[in-house]
């Protein structure tokens, strides 16, 4: 029993980091329709760039509202100019210029502060909450923010005009300009909040896994599955998919006997295709009914 | 002064000419048609209008140029467009929908009190508020996009064949409520139709157009007894 809590709870922990991360990419999805690969990376050079100004003497939380604004400018200018000239672009196209990102924010980032891990500091106290040994006050704390943002995003896209005129921009972006949206700000703004989102993310998983350039690379997959389980209309769905994914990965491992830590990855991606195959909208998801 | 004048209007979908010249106008408070097979460039004159098409030639509504302006520009200037194929947001919500048909607008208190005439105009709308749109029957979602369209409170009304699809009693609903709004709300419309018997019901003013030309033009009367129109377009 006391082993299940600590797995169930250790799971919610690691389920944390994977909800921030699914959060940001239903964001993106939400959007623009497309997944952004890149995602990870520009939240490991955001959580580098909050790093280097705490490194210079920077309080931690003015740090983080910084780094936010600074990621959020830098989403709307990777939008602007780089995905507005491709926009009629098929999809190929999309794909290519997302995974060019990927490696030039990943080269960049060691370009810049190099490969060797560094220390990123945790903005909550020491003890843990009520004294418990099950899970730490950074996880805890993590917990909280994602569950923040969640609700944030969500009260963004529902009951805001703007929230509302994003995600019409994204599905039909005919039909919205023909009401009067901007489409071309509306993706901007999507893609500064995206980012923005990262930023917080990876400054939340930082303290956790320590600082590389490489930091995103294994959990980025991990991200992708919660947003997919959860379901990729719903940033709700995502948070939980998230969640879950953490919850069963560690399950899995411990108790499943010829799982362990080696293909705990395999979990993630089964699960992936499990729900792909039997409710491919997601446990959360809209599923999207067109007539004819 | 009309409230719409198009004069020489070309339009091109890439490299080829869709539109060669075509010439029509629009006063305020009436009911214009554009008629012709398919092909002929009635949805291309729409589309022209709210620069979803490159274009050359003069277009100028209340006085001043919409050539140059952007698709949203033009829906800032109350001009709604009801598109061919509904256009639809499917994802969203009815009520959503129609919310979004009112983006351009920041006086609350009247968009409440349009989306409520559009409900009394469409009952069915109401029933099915909170449904995803995409599962709206094709009547519910042309009855959506001309709800939408009203929550511009637009001053001119651009339709793109509103009767496609629909049931015959449908389309005769749909048409009756088209005249409501246009003599109660003051909604000057444009509509391009197959259908010519129908249009020409509503409209006082009709434009024939074929392969991107004005042929014919007159008043509903005076195009509805012409003996080429009876023969090609009315089928008697």
């Amino acid at each position: 029993m006391d082993l299940l809590i600590q797995q169930v709870l250790g799971g919610l922990a690691t389920g944390g980091i994977y909800a921030c991360l699914a959060l940001a990419v239903v964001m993106i999805y939400q959007a623009i329709d497309h997944f952004n690969f890149a995602q990870g990376e520009m939240a490991t050079f955001s959580t580098f760039v909050c790093w280097q100004l705490i490194f210079w003497g920077m309080d931690y939380w003015l740090a983080f509202a910084l780094t936010l604004i600074l990621s959020f400018v830098a989403g709307v200018v990777i939008e602007r100019v780089v995905f507005k000239p491709i926009h009629d672009a098929p999809v190929m196209s999309h794909v290519i210029v997302f995974i060019a990102l990927f490696s030039v924010f990943n080269s960049v980032s060691g370009f810049i502060w190099d490969f060797t891990i560094k220390e990123m500091p945790s903005p909550f106290p020491k003890e843990p909450l009520f004294g418990n040994t099950y899970i730490g006050m950074h996880e805890t704390g993590m917990v909280f923010v994602t569950v923040i943002m969640l609700c944030l995003i969500f009260a963004f896209f529902r009951y805001t005009k703007i929230g509302l005129a994003m995600r019409a921009a994204a599905a039909n972006p005919d039909s919205a300009r023909l009401v009067g949206v901007n489409v071309g700000w509306m993706l901007a703004l999507g893609w500064g909040l995206a980012a923005a989102v990262g930023a917080v993310g990876g400054i939340m998983i930082a303290p956790m896994v320590f600082l590389d350039p490489n930091m995103m690379l294994g959990i980025l997959l991990y991200g992708f599955a919660g947003a997919v389980v959860g379901g990729l209309t719903s940033p709700g769905g995502a948070v939980v998919g998230g969640f879950m994914v953490g919850v069963i990965e560690n399950l899995m491992g411990t108790f499943v006997p010829f799982i362990g830590t080696q293909l705990k990855l395999s979990v993630a991606l089964l699960l992936i295709v499990i729900v792909l195959l039997v409710r491919p909208a997601g446990l959360f998801g809209r599923v999207v009914v067109s007539r004819v | 002064m009309a409230l719409l004048e198009v004069k020489d209007l070309e339009a091109y979908y890439g490299q080829t000419k869709a539109l060669h010249g075509v010439t029509f106008e629009l006063e305020e408070g009436g009911i214009t048609t554009i008629l012709g097979a398919n092909g002929a460039g009635k949805t291309t004159t729409l589309r022209a209008l709210c620069a979803m098409v490159r274009t050359n030639g003069s277009m100028l509504y209340d006085g001043g140029h919409l050539d140059g302006k952007s698709t949203e520009a033009v829906a800032a200037l109350s001009i709604a467009h009801v598109p061919e194929g509904r256009g639809t947001f499917v994802r969203e919500t009815t009520e959503e929908n129609l919310t979004l048909g009112a983006y351009t607008r920041s006086d609350k208190a009247g968009v409440k009190e349009d989306m409520d005439r559009v409900f009394s105009y469409f009952p069915r709308l109401h029933e099915r508020r909170n449904q995803q749109a995409g599962t709206l029957s094709g009547g519910e979602q042309q009855m959506l996009a001309v709800g939408r369209a009203m929550m511009m409170r637009p001053r001119l009304m651009l339709l793109d064949e509103p009767s496609f699809g629909l049931a015959p009693m449908l389309v005769k609903e749909l048409f009756d409520i088209l005249r409501a709004i246009n003599e109660s709300e003051k909604v000057s419309m444009l509509i391009v139709e197959q259908n010519a018997n129908l249009a020409l019901g509503l409209a006082d003013h009709a434009y024939l157009l074929e392969t991107g030309r004005v042929v014919l033009s007159g008043t509903s009367e005076e195009i509805r007894s012409d003996e080429s129109v009876r023969e090609s377009y009315l089928g008697y």
